[in-house]
């Protein structure tokens, strides 16, 4: 037992304040980002998640360069970014992917201006690379406070609006017939989202941030057809995506080339892209396995749509 | 510098030509995100010592073969998404191994003025050509696919296989425009001129060639203001093209105003 232990935990794993740190911080917000994501998704809104994120990054280095704490750099901006999405948006998806990629260019310029500013003024060239691709190593437990109240926040404002945002994600226009304010709840969920991405991009990095805001969820929505259970779902697939990805990497020190971890990001999103592919494979032979027993029959489930619920909208 | 400008000025007219079918299509994630994931493959190559532009060229092909396969088969942003943060993951990878170390990544990710060697050019300019010709041949179904998809699939135009060669034509542009704007404004090129000539012209000839100018104008702008001030390229091609679609969305808006009847 001790043996298996070992293998599977190189030693010190448990000791190590880093490491817990990473725990706890990667499951809040794997649990968050899961939840939120799954309207992304549902949503098709992947990219202005993605966006989000990004924008986030020249606001954490425009606070690194006036040295103020980044996160609030990054919320700061993502708000206002989400705010102009929505704006210059309106209501054509292709007018909306149009104002989303202007505004994710705004931001990353304004991104590269204030890193190279920081790089030039600090002398600290890993700036760069720190604020795009993050660690989550690097997480100071002093941050936790604020991220789990601002998860807390998060969470329950999506919870009080749960049910109009679902039927607004679902179909739009049965929502407007039902009294339910379409554009206010969109507001309120590009905010939701913006805050919940740049607390994840500023504590995991950008790409960890687009990952378990659409990976989980997707997967999640593969696996199950209620929406209440792939909340659930994709907020468990983050946390073993994430846990097992600290575990891996910490493990990596030992593997080739020998006294050199390899990034926990590139851990966390394999083990999240497999997810994804091995629900599809999943889904995939259950579906084969079910048209073959209905073989006779008319094949009215053999369209798939229900996979996709936000298609129609 | 010469050399410089000459790069510039093919990178625009591509990205001015490719940019009107992004926007037409509503592609812009597909357009920020192969490149984007591209630079992944750069840092694969400057770790085992290969010109970084084949390593940008494997991962864009990649990249865009990828999302078009996972795109059949689930959501295409979500596609898109993950294809993304897979080739970043492993560019974060390829990274950590390395010991090239902030300079260079800085200017594969935000461009930089004086970063293109006379050997470059040929290649962005073979890069060009080829993306051009492979739009002329694809002009008439990836109208037809883009605005009346129920029409093209009637005249069995394969949506599918015209998606995945728009999606190697974005792949192509990406590898030749990023050695001078960078991974993460590269997109930000093929998207603000195509969007402000979209909103300014209906017809789609007058569109694209408007779209190739103001890619110009933007490059050369951007490139001069960088070598004055020694700024990043990527800042300046990021804010020109959100302020022209601004200003022309502001400009149509007036001018609607005063046509309109009251």
């Amino acid at each position: 037992m001790n043996q298996v232990m070992r293998a599977l935990f190189a030693p010190g794993f448990f000791a190590s304040d880093p490491v817990h740190a990473a725990l706890v911080v990667g499951a809040v917000v794997a649990l968050v980002t899961g939840a939120v994501g799954v309207f992304t998704v549902i949503r098709g809104q992947a990219f202005a998640g993605h966006a989000l994120g990004e924008v986030g990054s020249a606001g954490g280095s425009a606070a690194f360069l006036g040295g103020a704490n980044p996160l609030w750099g990054f919320m700061g901006i993502a708000i206002v970014a989400a705010g102009l999405i929505e704006l210059l948006g309106l209501h054509r998806p292709r007018a909306r992917d149009v104002a989303t990629g202007l505004v994710l260019g705004a931001g990353l310029g304004l991104a590269a201006l204030f890193l190279y500013l920081d790089a030039t003024s600090s002398s600290t060239t890993g700036v760069t690379v720190t604020i795009l691709f993050g660690s989550l190593f690097a997480v100071s437990q002093q941050m936790l406070p604020s991220i789990v109240a601002l998860s807390a926040v998060s969470l329950l404002v999506m919870a009080v609006c749960y049910r109009m945002l679902l039927l607004s994600s679902l179909s739009s226009d049965l929502a407007a017939a039902r009294g339910v304010p379409v554009r206010a709840i969109g507001i309120v969920y590009l905010v939701i989202m913006a805050v919940a991405v740049s607390l994840a991009a500023e504590t995991i990095g950008a790409i960890l941030a687009t990952a378990l805001v659409v990976g989980p969820p997707a997967t999640a929505l593969r696996l199950t057809k209620r929406p209440g259970g792939a909340l659930v779902v994709a907020g468990l697939i983050g946390v073993a995506a994430v846990w097992l990805g600290i575990v891996l990497a910490y493990d990596s020190y030992y593997w080739p080339p020998a006294g050199h971890g390899w990034p926990v990001s590139f851990f966390v999103v394999a083990l999240v892209f497999l997810f994804y592919l091995a629900a599809g494979a999943l889904t995939g032979i259950a579906q084969a396995r079910r048209s073959r027993r209905w073989e006779t029959a008319p094949r009215l489930a053999a369209s798939g749509c229900a996979e996709h619920p936000g298609d129609a909208a | 510098m010469v050399n410089t400008w000459i790069a510039a000025t093919l990178v625009a007219v591509i990205a001015g030509v490719v940019g009107f079918f992004v926007v037409l299509r509503g592609a812009a994630f597909v357009a920020h995100a192969i490149p984007h994931g591209a630079f992944g493959g750069a840092a694969g190559a400057v770790l085992i010592g290969v010109n970084p532009i084949a390593g940008l060229g494997v991962f864009a092909v990649g990249g865009a073969l990828g999302i078009g396969w996972l795109g059949r088969r689930g959501r295409h942003d979500v596609a898109t998404a993950l294809a993304l943060v897979l080739m970043l993951g492993l560019g974060a990878l390829f990274l950590s191994f390395s010991v090239e170390y902030a300079a260079a990544i800085y200017s594969l990710l935000f461009g930089e003025v004086l970063g293109v060697p006379s050997d470059e050019l040929l290649p962005i300019a073979g890069l060009g050509i080829a993306c051009i010709a492979a739009l002329a041949v694809l002009y008439r179904p990836l109208m037809l696919t883009s605005i009346a998809p129920d029409v093209a699939e009637a005249r069995g135009v394969g949506a599918q296989r015209i998606e995945t060669g728009f999606l190697l034509v974005v792949a192509l542009a990406a590898t030749m425009t990023v050695p001078v704007v960078g991974v993460l404004l590269m997109f930000s090129l093929m998207i603000g001129p195509a969007a402000t000539a979209g909103s300014l012209t209906r017809s789609p000839r007058n569109a694209i060639a408007l779209s190739v100018l103001l890619a110009l104008a933007t490059v050369w702008l951007a490139v001069a203001v960088s070598y004055l001030t020694y700024l990043p390229v990527g800042f300046f091609v990021g804010t020109l093209g959100a302020l022209s679609y601004g200003g022309a969305r502001i400009w149509t808006a007036r001018r609607r105003g005063r046509t309109a009847p009251v």
